[in-house]
């Protein structure tokens, strides 16, 4: 997993809410069985006209946005199926942060996993964000994870919230899998104790 | 000393936290790991990258639901990519040692169909699979939820989970349903009344005598759309109706082991004083069939109910919503919903697939016809679904009227594979989600129970399936 400490990009606005997993990457984008490639299909629906060619008027079509590193949506952002594919959509296309009023919790969790920054921020902050990258697209935006500080050109600054353990995951670029595995004792000791 | 009241999941929760380092989530074990064909390549591939093995082979199983075909055609006609993924699963089943129901045997189907029917979804146990519907097997008083493929890799690997520990939700559902009145009605009216989001970071319980008084079946279709609310799992109280399901099931325990499964299970319900973080009452007496109008399962209104009009919402982002709802669906605000034509029907997925289900739609569609113009399909949740259908002769019944009757599967309920609505068709769909695209691209959905499904085909548009019962 690539490590997330500080990034200083670009935001692109999504105004929806309740932006759920089938708009992130449809279903029929799920038939690979590598994680590669997986951008592609991100927001296919919308991102493309149903001939195939990029729909101009989608906000990521636009030039002013084509490098953001940082999206920014409604509430409830990624909710729907488990699918992982959607983070892998995210990340491949080339973004390592979402902020939005709240994430669905699959989603959630999911990012973490793969160095993809879930940032919450209370919804008239997310909303005041919106309208300063629709204003000027140009805006560079600052993510501090160990500080947990999101902060705008003029200096003013938002915390936001992440539990200590996932926060020294996403900074070492570490995944679950290596704490998991240490503990081993412990799991023979529980199945031995509960006859598993 | 008496212990202090604890509810169902605060129960299963604490029989399977392994370990809680201070400032971490809690190593939760996972007792049954089901696996299928779309989400699971990615994570046997970190296994193999790891050098690591299935840790627990006699906890995992696999099937193949999400991207097969349902028409019965020969693998060679298969999309190559669904033909990859099956073949990929099976090469992994096989080298990991994990008990595979191919869709060559006789044991295949939905993953929350055929966990249960296998009698491997036990009351109190914990269960996970990479699908967000896992939320289904709750019904039988497990702690189930659905994972991303990372963490598919992690319960592979070690059989555990790092979780953390969600709030409680209370939603009692009091009194009798009326006839023609279903459990699909039942999540659909909560879920409009609580949002897709109100459930988020919580576990429901689904209480009352409502709940109490419905089969198997019906708690599954309740359970199985908890996520829709925003909770990853929904849970039920296991009761007699639970263990009579259960016994004899292939992977139930028997003999001694059973009665003292039974012993403990029965144990497992919401102690009395127990505290929820948050309830929620429901009463049963006052639901009518529901259908959905907009782009999420929370934008349902009862039948004989409108479509919302924009001055009766205050929030600006829900009016925007709902105005890009309606131009998606294609649906005026303020209108109303009996009346409106369809030209697909589904019956089918993990909500509305089992033989219950199927029974449910072929008493409404018993000695009718299929409105001209419709399709209308059936798609059984397994084979053993499908050959205890065709044993009551319900399969007759649906081709008689001109329903196509498929083999076991996901469908269209994802339209992963050829099983699609076109762009601006409308369906009547028994499935979960009525997501943008959902159905195929630019597909509309309304979401129903099978007795609504089962009417709008016969009529072509959306019925009062009460009017012809």
């Amino acid at each position: 997993m690539k490590p997330f400490t500080t990034i200083y990009a670009t935001a692109a606005p999504l105004r929806a809410e309740n932006v759920d997993t089938d708009q992130i990457i449809p279903a029929r984008y799920l038939t690979a069985v590598t994680r590669d490639g997986m951008g592609k299909g991100l927001f296919a629906a919308w991102r493309y006209l149903p001939d195939g060619r990029p729909n101009p008027e989608f906000v990521l079509n636009l030039p002013q946005y084509a490098h953001a590193e940082i999206l920014i949506s409604g509430k409830n952002f990624g909710s729907g199926s488990s699918r992982e594919h959607a983070v892998w959509a995210l990340t491949d296309y080339g973004f390592r942060a979402v902020i939005a009023p709240n994430f669905a919790d699959i989603f959630y969790n999911n990012a973490l996993k793969n160095g993809l920054l879930p940032i919450p921020l209370s919804e008239s902050t997310v909303n005041m964000l919106m309208d300063m990258v629709e204003e000027d697209p140009s805006v560079r935006i600052r993510i501090d994870l160990p500080g947990q500080t999101v902060t705008l050109p003029d200096g003013q600054q938002y915390a936001f919230q992440i539990d200590p353990y996932r926060k020294q995951c996403l900074i070492q670029g570490l995944d679950d899998l290596g704490y998991l595995l240490a503990n081993l004792d412990a799991i023979q000791a529980y199945e031995r104790a509960w006859g598993k | 000393m008496t212990s202090t009241p604890k509810t169902l999941f605060e129960k299963v929760w604490e029989a399977h936290v392994v370990k809680q380092d201070e400032g971490a989530p809690a190593i939760l074990y996972i007792d049954a790991h089901l696996i299928h064909e779309v989400t699971s390549p990615q994570a046997f591939n970190m296994l193999r990258e790891r050098g690591l093995r299935v840790r627990r082979p006699d906890r995992t199983f696999a099937t193949m639901d999400h991207a097969i075909p349902t028409r019965p055609e020969p693998p060679e006609k298969w999309p190559k990519d669904a033909r990859l993924q099956v073949d990929t699963l099976r090469r992994n089943c096989e080298e990991f040692g994990v008990t595979l129901w191919d869709i060559e045997g006789p044991t295949q189907g939905i993953v929350h169909v055929v966990g249960p029917e296998m009698g491997i979804t036990h009351p109190g146990s914990t269960i996970v699979c990479g699908d967000s519907h896992t939320s289904t097997h709750g019904a039988f008083g497990a702690l189930a939820f659905g994972i991303g493929t990372s963490e598919v890799g992690h319960v592979l690997a070690t059989q555990t989970l790092l979780q953390h520990k969600p709030k409680t939700f209370a939603i009692n559902v009091e009194g009798e349903l009326g006839p023609g009145v279903t459990a699909k009605d039942i999540i659909l009216a909560i879920i409009a009344k609580n949002g897709v989001a109100g459930g988020r970071g919580y576990v429901f319980e689904y209480r009352g005598s409502a709940i109490q008084k419905l089969d198997m079946a019906g708690r599954m279709t309740i359970c199985n759309m908890s996520i829709e609310g925003g909770a990853r799992a929904g849970m039920i109280a296991p009761d007699e109706t639970t263990f009579a399901w259960l016994k004899g099931r292939p992977y139930a325990p028997s003999g001694d082991a059973w009665d003292k499964a039974v012993a403990y299970w029965r144990t497992l319900a919401t102690d009395e004083g127990a505290m929820f973080d948050k309830e929620l009452t429901i009463t049963a007496d006052e639901l009518v069939p529901m259908v959905t109008y907009g782009v999420n399962p929370g934008q349902g209104v009862p039948i004989t109910g409108r479509v919302p009009t924009l001055d009766a919402l205050e929030d600006p982002g829900q009016r925007r919503d709902l105005l890009a709802a309606l131009e998606y669906m294609g649906l005026k605000e303020g209108q109303p919903m009996e009346g409106q034509p369809i030209d697909i029907v589904f019956i089918g997925s993990c909500t509305n697939s089992r033989i219950e289900d199927l029974r449910m739609a072929a008493q409404v569609v018993k000695g009718r016809k299929v409105a001209d113009g419709v399709q209308a399909l059936v798609v059984p949740g397994s084979k053993n679904v499908k050959a205890q259908a065709e044993a009551e002769g319900l399969d007759r019944i649906f081709m008689e009227a001109g329903f196509e009757w498929r083999n076991a599967g996901c469908s269209m309920c994802l339209a992963m594979n050829d099983d699609k609505a076109g762009p601006g068709q409308y369906v009547a769909s028994t499935s979960n989600r009525n997501f943008r695209g959902r159905q195929g691209p630019g597909a509309r959905t309304f979401l129903m129970s099978p007795l609504m499904a089962a009417a709008a085909a016969i009529h072509g548009r959306i019925i009062d399936v009460r009017d012809i019962l």
